[in-house]
């Protein structure tokens, strides 16, 4: 009995959350359930509330003066050059002793906050005690992802806004958040979408850009394949026309969202079956709330997130349950939630999911205790794992998985191989499989652990370990 | 001064990361010409004073070998009789083995040097090489962990990892210099730096601007745990780390099949890229030792000497090692120029391995090893051992070779006769409790 609870909290730790930090398995071995359910009734516990992080119209206003600034510089620079030319010999002998190489002015604005959102969301995940709500924010996040490569100032940002504040709230409220947010509506092009009949859209003779509007259906809410039609997608796109950004440059409300009537298509739209009088803002919000209440909806966040957490051909049982909840809770995330780490197939399917690079870079960071400055080591680790922070390959976000991430078991070698030596505590190997395994270590493991040539190996073996990187 | 000032910059804006405790996977920035390993050099403020004094200008550099070296298959007791007897078709001897061995290389007529080993064996006839055998630490259990913490604190017992003997060496030299104290702030004691080294006395260490490759035993056995585990991720390592490779480059499948050349794209053999890493880590903390302003005392750690199984002393994975410090001992020598005549290398490892092969063609944790002395204020071309024999009785707990010779002793004959450090400083600070322990003489001069 107390081994099958130790085992559980050792489950509940790997599965859902971010690993054993010190002596978590002890700590909630008493009661696993409860101590994951208890998270979920800590309040406010996905916000991060830092005073020195940016909101998304601030950064992306700084980030334009920025830019703005920069440019004068170069300008600056450039004339300069040109007049030092120009100018007689002896005047350049004294010159400046480089001045065709200016300092290195180090992280751009953009990179500068990106790394601090990068800091305060890997520290949020390293300090959890189990870490299962971070863990949602993080499927949330992939599941809704933006890129940082064309939204690089408010990457961070509308993770902070548009998916913690939600994360245990109402899927509609979340979708609404997401698709209104200036990162998503540049991410996939719908803040320059034109009304063909709108006012703008007569004027300019520009159109309409679909991106959104089929992402939404495709990855947000129905899933691929659901039965909706091109002239659904269109429909839709015209709909959400006109959800927009303020240009950042401007000194009120710039980098907000706004709807501008100007751009909107007017006119009712047919979107999945359903007759959308023309609202304006309005329209498009009835179309989400629909969407969201749809059940393909939900058998589509069902199974994606038993994937995630269980298995990647997750247990019907468990799918059904995920689902029917998420319909008669009308998409309450929180009570889904509670569903997840309630049914018994959450806890007896075998452990065969390996973690994300991010997830097992975080458990491992949290298993021996290393710390670092700042966010650096873990995006460079990213880097190299194949799943860089807030830079998915695509709107689809990272894939989820074992086949795709397997391939990267050589570069995790590396890591932990590096990993091991960075160790300076006078750890003893053996113990720390007891802490950071538990009675999930298998006789093999153990062996190797303690048989290891060195303490960095003996670290980097236990990282390494198949119960280590699977869920 | 002012290059001196230089070099100081180039460690602290490398290692400028990690000055508030350090991570992972490369967090230093990238200095190719500087930073190859991680080590450690210690700071010219404890230019050993002494010395200097007497016109000389030692330079000294502890290479820690991890995991335990089997220090029969690195240098042979070719003349004892017992030694075929224990060995078998695994015994080093001065006539070509079975499947092509090649012969060890003759030392003093009763020992031979791993024929892995030319540059060593070189530097041995000029008289710049000194082997001690049947050499241990005061350590007589069999823990890697505990082993080397005796080893590397120089204290006589495990679970002291506070400072290292080095470290306690230096610090008690007198400095031979006027330092600059705001400037000594800038020494990061790096988080990888090795027990040997860690201490009061300042260290300037550094980390490879690119990762060190996982050694093949590191794969060998994360292979092998995969494999009694987690067969679909042993499929993936097999398949990643190209292992038909690294058993070719290790000798240990189809020895008579000559090794291919690596294909064009083909990824590197990770035995090269180990040769590689230890001629790089060394010949870069080599450099720095030689500048007339730069450190003189700095240590090492090379991993991988674990050899459990199928170890290949003559053609195999051993062999591919001792390749790689014979290797690392070159490029000292080589970068230390001039420098070299005052220069002692001096390479350690916890304890030795089992006198029999096991039984999957390797030994297990033993007892005594060797040590080696080399570079050119080595007074060499000598093997020194108060030889124990292999006869069963001879054996220690009739498995290991039998220590006859303190460790210490010789680490305090070169920190005496080579930089100077105080016999009393030895016997109290350096070695706690080591007053019966004499120092070895003439080891150096």
């Amino acid at each position: 009995m107390e081994n099958d609870r130790q085992h559980d909290a050792a489950l509940a730790l790997h599965r859902f959350g971010f690993g054993p930090r010190g002596d978590a398995i002890a700590k909630i071995s008493v009661d696993p359930r409860g101590a994951l359910l208890a998270e979920l009734d800590r309040p406010n516990i996905a916000r991060i509330d830092d005073p020195a992080l940016l909101g998304s119209a601030e950064a992306a206003g700084a980030a334009f003066d920025f830019r703005q600034e920069r440019k004068a510089q170069r300008l600056a620079q450039r004339a300069n050059q040109a007049n030092q030319a120009m100018a007689p010999s002896e005047s350049n002998a004294a010159a400046a002793p480089n001045p065709e190489k200016p300092r290195n002015p180090g992280p751009g604005l953009p990179q500068q906050l990106y790394l601090a959102e990068a800091k305060a969301r890997f520290d949020r995940a390293l300090a959890a005690d189990i870490g299962f709500v971070e863990r949602l924010v993080w499927f949330w996040s992939n599941h809704f992802c933006v890129s940082a490569d064309k939204v690089r100032p408010i990457a961070g940002a509308f993770e902070r806004e548009a998916i913690r504040p939600h994360v245990l709230g109402r899927f509609a409220d979340m979708l609404l958040a997401v698709e209104s947010h200036p990162a998503m509506l540049h991410y996939l092009d719908n803040a320059r979408s034109i009304g063909p009949d709108s006012i703008a859209g007569r004027n300019r003779n520009k159109g309409l850009n679909e991106n959104l509007a089929r992402e939404i259906l495709e990855l947000h809410t129905l899933g691929v394949r659901t039965g909706y039609s091109q002239a659904d997608v269109t429909n839709f796109a015209k709909v959400i026309t006109g959800w927009s950004i303020v240009p950042p440059r401007q000194p009120e409300h710039g980098g907000e969202f706004t709807f501008n009537p100007r751009m909107h298509e007017p006119g009712a739209e047919t979107v999945a079956g359903h007759d959308y009088a023309d609202t304006g803002f309005e329209q498009g919000k009835a179309v989400l709330l629909d969407l969201a209440r749809h059940p393909a909806t939900a058998q589509h966040i069902a199974t994606k997130l038993a994937r995630h957490f269980v298995a990647d051909e997750p247990p019907p049982r468990l799918v059904d349950a995920l689902r029917s909840t998420f319909i008669a809770s009308d998409g309450n995330l929180e009570q889904v939630a509670r569903v997840l780490v309630s049914a018994p197939e959450a806890w007896e399917t075998q452990r065969t999911k390996l973690k994300r690079p991010g997830e097992w870079i975080v458990a491992a960071t949290r298993a021996t205790g290393v710390t670092a400055p700042d966010a650096k080591p873990i995006i460079g680790t990213l880097n190299m794992l194949g799943e860089p922070l807030w830079r998915p390959p695509a709107p689809k976000g990272f894939d989820d998985v074992n086949a795709a991430w397997l391939d990267g078991l050589a570069q995790r070698l590396d890591i932990a191989n590096q990993f091991g030596r960075r160790v300076t505590q006078p750890v003893d190997p053996k113990e720390l499989v007891e802490t950071v395994l538990g009675p999930l270590a298998s006789p093999e493991t153990r062996q190797a652990v303690s048989r290891a040539e060195t303490r960095p190996q003996a670290i980097a073996l236990l990282l390494m370990s198949a119960e280590f990187q699977r869920r | 001064m002012a290059t001196n000032l230089h070099a100081k910059e180039s460690f602290m804006s490398a290692c400028s990361d990690r000055r508030t405790g350090g991570h992972f996977a490369g967090t230093c920035a990238t200095r190719r010409q500087v930073l190859f390993s991680s080590g450690v050099l210690f700071a010219w403020s404890c230019l050993p004073k002494l010395a200097r004094a007497e016109g000389r200008d030692p330079r000294l550099l502890v290479m820690v070998l991890r995991g335990a070296l089997d220090g029969l298959a690195a240098v042979a007791p070719v003349g004892d009789s017992e030694w075929v007897r224990l060995r078998g078709d695994k015994a080093l001897g001065l006539t070509r083995g079975p499947q092509g061995a090649p012969a060890a290389l003759p030392l003093d007529g009763f020992f031979a040097l791993n024929p892995a080993m030319p540059n060593l064996h070189r530097m041995y006839r000029a008289g710049h090489a000194t082997i001690v055998h049947a050499v241990a630490s005061p350590y007589r259990e069999r823990s890697h962990f505990d082993g080397q913490d005796v080893l590397e604190s120089g204290l006589t017992r495990p679970g002291s990892v506070e400072s290292g003997w080095l470290n306690r060496a230096l610090a008690s030299l007198e400095p031979a210099g006027a330092v600059n104290p705001k400037a000594r702030e800038g020494f990061a004691v790096g988080p990888v730096t090795p027990l040997v080294v860690r201490g009061a006395a300042p260290v300037m260490s550094w980390t490879p601007p690119r990762l060190p490759p996982p050694t093949d035993d590191m794969v060998m056995r994360l292979l092998d745990l995969y494999r009694h585990t987690d067969p679909a991720l042993a499929r993936v390592l097999e398949e990643r780390m190209n292992l038909a490779a690294i058993a070719r480059a290790g000798g240990m499948d189809q020895p008579e099949k000559p090794a291919q050349p690596p294909q064009p794209g083909a990824p590197q053999l990770p035995g090269a890229a180990q040769r590689k890493y230890f001629a790089d880590s060394a010949g870069a903390a080599a450099s720095f030792l030689a500048r007339p302003d730069g450190p003189r005392i700095g240590a090492l750690s090379f991993d991988g000497w674990d050899t459990h199984a199928d170890e290949g002393a003559a053609n195999g994975r051993l062999a591919n090692l001792l390749g790689a410090l014979d290797g690392a001992l070159a490029a000292v020598e080589t970068n230390m120029g001039p420098a070299w005549r005052d220069t002692v290398v001096a390479v350690i490892t916890e304890f030795g391995r089992t006198a029999r092969i096991n039984g999957t063609e390797g030994t297990d944790h033993g007892t005594a090893t060797i040590a080696l002395l080399a570079g050119g204020a080595v007074k060499g071309g000598r093997v020194i051992a108060d030889w124990p024999g292999l006869r069963d009785a001879d054996l220690y707990q009739q498995r290991d070779l039998k220590p006859t010779t303190d460790l210490r002793a010789v680490l305090k004959g070169v920190l005496r006769d080579h930089v100077r450090v105080d016999d009393k400083v030895l016997a109290r600070a350096v070695f706690p409790d080591s007053a019966d322990v004499k120092a070895m003489g003439g080891l150096v001069g």
